[in-house]
């Protein structure tokens, strides 16, 4: 019997619908488009229902995914979403973004022999067909303690925080820099990867939970963290890893030079795909380099083509095994027709009459691995060579942003202005301070932001209930 | 949302005044820091130089002139009207501390943020020097104010038409020759500053400048406002906008200005298509 059942067990992932790479490239719609319950139910049913699942050691929030996915294949969504939900305040957007292969599916067990269950899918599925039928009523509150929190940053790490917060019975209120609540989600993540109505979704849910959203609030300029324990009970900081570093090669100061973030910005937040009729421009041209391995060096690349270039090519001084995007996102920047220049380091932007023409770059030596476990690349004496380009993006990494960090005393940084706070809580040099994501681990990813979000909220809960 | 409480046509016909509601920002705000506005759902962010901070009534002053679409389109608004967005107080205040004798040279809508500095420069106990200039007398703003806040006022007209005739750097070469300064400030068009910048040189005085590249967050994340200075990249929304004129590359700042040159004119030429009425001649 078991063996019949394994036996009828497919080794590859359920299909999932996809716009074809030829009419995506020119669109900025979702590239994929999702589970219909069928699918999700015959993917679920994949699911081995490990006595111990690996999975959920995988999975930085531990949700409980064999769960879930039982749920999902006795047809019961609403009960799978509510499992999700115990763990995780996004599903939406983690099933669509988080690197699955190297956390839930890596550790499961079907991976052995074939493809993981399509765990990510699954989340996501679970969500969408929430959002269509469900408007997050039922979300227990407990009954207000009258304490108060301010949540400087509303990016994974803020909103996850947040939104436990105020289940606790605390009085939320959240403090965002730009005009749009949602941190890289809203400002840097595209559309046809994330869209935007996901992101609001949820933030909405939050606002009808209680939370006030405060935007156009620049903190550490317009109010300081020392105002803020004035007035809040406590406090967390999660303000991201949003200052883009640039490679200090010559010629980088020419038009035409973008860094990631303005680029995907200016797209994204901004709505330069629609210009004139949205007020901000975006420079295109017809040939874009975007310099960089991951996720975000994929995102530029892909809006390139979407906002009209001819040709996209991604700058990488590595191999294609130690690039640091998720393996679907390059996969699917393949299909539209991005095209690779790997084992490359450019060298030095190449203008004329202050606009950039040209990229020169240098062949790189892997050669043996370095202290990150990455093979460190050597440039390769006279192998230089130009591409001809009109756009270059650079998309080598962000550094903390400096704001908050600068203008609050007391606040403990590390070498390199990060945050230093406690890996369990949270917990800052100062007290009532508590921070998480990007400002405290270095740009990462949505859902290490969000586990980030949840310890500190647990750990504020538990420091007000003590105070 | 904020609201607009006054609004007057300070120089015809294209340079506004606004006082805006804004409590929190006025709370904060100090002389030589900026706004971030967006005027509604399709706007652009543009950013704006404060003019007057009043924290008792909890406003905030802008001059704006009205040079493309995003400006044009504020001046069509009125006191009781409301801008979608304000995000401020942006980048370092200006420095003040007793310096002894300070010129400052504005030109265009520069002269309207240089008016608050002037004050503060005065309260610090310097003896505060301004030379303003314009093509035109008609075209000068704040003429008034500046002479109320500055022991001196010197004005510079292209045509004669008022003061000295020539442009501000050559009243500000009469006046170093012949009674100096311990420090320069300038505020306005990059090539005026560049041209200060170079005029003061020689002279080995000190020179601030107050850039004004092409922004959109002001608070870091872009890196389109970055800026060379001595060689080094910076952000001219955190680290400035205030630099020193003799370490800034004029040449990168002018050149990116005009990065959307084509794309301005073209919003431009659309919106006027549909807005011929609003705009007063
Ligand atoms: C283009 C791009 C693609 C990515 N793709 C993926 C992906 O596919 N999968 C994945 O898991 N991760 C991805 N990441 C990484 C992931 O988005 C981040 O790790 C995550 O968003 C970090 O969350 P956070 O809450 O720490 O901060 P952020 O999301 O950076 O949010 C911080 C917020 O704080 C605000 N802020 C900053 N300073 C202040 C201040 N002084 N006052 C008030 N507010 C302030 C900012 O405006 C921002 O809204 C991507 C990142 C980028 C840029
Ligand atoms: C720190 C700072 C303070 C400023 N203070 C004032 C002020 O007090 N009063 C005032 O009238 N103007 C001020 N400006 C300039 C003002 O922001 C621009 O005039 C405005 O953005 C033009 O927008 P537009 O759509 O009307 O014109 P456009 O046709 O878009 O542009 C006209 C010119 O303005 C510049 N510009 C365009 N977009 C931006 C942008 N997003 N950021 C910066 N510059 C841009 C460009 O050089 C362009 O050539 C300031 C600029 C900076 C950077
Ligand atoms: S305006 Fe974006 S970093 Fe300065």
């Amino acid at each position: 019997m078991t063996e019949n059942n394994s036996k009828k067990i497919s080794l590859i992932k359920t299909p999932i619908p996809e716009q074809d790479p030829a009419k995506r490239r020119s669109n900025f719609e979702e590239v994929t488009l999702g589970y219909s319950p069928e699918m999700a139910m015959k993917e679920a049913g994949r699911c081995l229902q490990c006595k111990k699942p690996l999975c959920i050691e995988g999975c930085p929030v531990h949700i409980p995914i064999p769960q879930f996915i039982k749920a999902i294949k006795e047809g019961d969504f609403k009960k799978s979403i509510d499992l999700i939900k115990t763990a995780s305040f996004l599903p939406a957007v983690c099933g669509r973004v988080c690197p699955q292969e190297d956390q839930c599916e890596k550790n499961c067990t079907l991976g052995k022999k074939g493809e993981p269950v399509a765990i990510g899918r699954l989340e996501r599925f679970a969500a969408d067909y929430a959002m269509q039928s469900w408007n997050g009523a039922g979300i227990e509150i407990t009954k207000p303690t009258g304490k108060r929190v301010a949540i400087v940053g509303s990016g994974p790490s803020g909103l996850t925080c947040a939104y436990d917060l105020a289940r606790f019975g605390h009085e939320v209120t959240i403090f965002e820099a730009l005009h749009e609540a949602g941190g890289v989600l809203m400002y840097g993540i595209p559309e046809f990867r994330l869209p935007k109505r996901i992101v609001a979704h949820e933030i909405n849910l939050l606002k009808d939970m209680g939370v006030e959203i405060v935007t156009n609030a620049v903190i550490g300029k317009l109010i300081s963290i020392d105002e803020i324990m004035e007035e809040f009970d406590a406090c967390f900081i999660g303000t991201g890893a949003g200052l883009p570093k640039f490679m200090g090669i010559e010629g980088e100061n020419l038009n035409g030079v973008y860094s990631a973030n303005e680029f995907l910005t200016r797209t994204n937040l901004m709505r330069a795909y629609a210009f004139p009729e949205y007020d901000t421009p975006i420079k295109i041209g017809k040939r874009v380099a975007v310099i960089g391995g991951g996720n975000v060096a994929m995102d530029a690349a892909r809006s390139a083509l979407r906002l009209g270039a001819k040709e996209a090519a991604i700058i990488y001084r590595r191999s294609e095994k130690e690039m640091p995007a998720r393996k679907e996102e390059i996969h699917h920047a393949k299909e539209e027709g991005v095209n690779f220049e790997l084992c490359t380091a450019p060298v030095r932007v190449i203008g004329e009459e202050g606009w950039v023409k040209a990229i020169e770059c240098v062949r790189m030596d892997l050669c043996e691995a370095d202290e990150s476990g990455r093979r460190r690349p050597m440039p390769v004496k006279g192998s230089e060579f130009r591409i001809p380009v009109d756009i270059v993006v650079v998309a080598i990494g962000t550094g903390p942003n400096p704001l908050v960090p600068q203008s609050t005393i007391k606040l403990v940084l590390n070498d390199c202005g990060y945050i230093i706070a406690d890996e369990e809580t949270g917990q800052t040099s100062r007290e009532g301070v508590f921070s998480g994501g990007d400002i405290v681990t270095g740009a990462a990813t949505v859902i290490l932001a969000m586990g980030a979000g949840k310890k500190a909220a647990k750990a504020i809960h538990e420091y007000l209930m003590r105070t | 949302m904020a609201k607009i409480l006054e609004k007057r046509l300070i120089r015809h016909p294209d340079v506004f005044y606004y006082r805006i509601d804004a409590p929190l920002i006025s709370r904060k705000a100090k002389p030589g820091q900026f706004v971030i506005i967006r005027l509604h759902e399709k706007g652009e962010r543009i950013p704006l130089s404060l003019a007057d901070i009043n924290p008792e009534q909890g406003t905030i002053s802008l001059i704006v002139m009205a040079v493309g679409k995003t400006t044009t389109e504020m001046s069509t608004l009125n006191a009781g009207d409301g801008i979608l967005d304000i995000c401020g107080p942006l980048g370092h205040p200006t420095h003040i501390e007793k310096y002894g004798r300070v010129i400052l040279v504005g030109g265009g809508f520069g002269v309207a943020p240089l008016y608050p500095i002037a004050r503060s420069l005065k309260e610090a106990g310097n003896e505060v020097i301004v030379i303003m200039g314009a093509r035109s007398k008609d075209l000068l703003i704040y003429e008034n104010e500046m002479q109320q806040a500055c022991d001196k006022a010197l004005i510079t007209t292209d045509d004669g038409s008022k003061g000295i005739k020539g442009v501000v750097t050559t009243a500000l070469k009469q006046e170093l020759e012949q009674n100096g300064a311990n420090m320069v400030m300038a505020v306005g068009p990059a090539i005026m500053m560049k041209f200060v910048s170079e005029t003061t040189k020689p002279f080995d005085i000190k020179t601030i400048v107050s850039l004004n590249s092409i922004m959109i967050d002001g608070t870091g994340m872009c890196g389109g406002c970055r800026v060379s200075i001595g060689g080094k990249t910076r952000f001219a929304c955190t680290d400035g906008p205030d630099f020193d004129g003799h370490q800034v590359d004029w040449d990168i700042l002018i050149n990116r200005q005009k990065t959307y040159l084509n794309e301005e004119k073209e919003s431009f030429e659309a919106w006027k298509k549909h807005h011929a009425f609003a705009i007063c001649e």
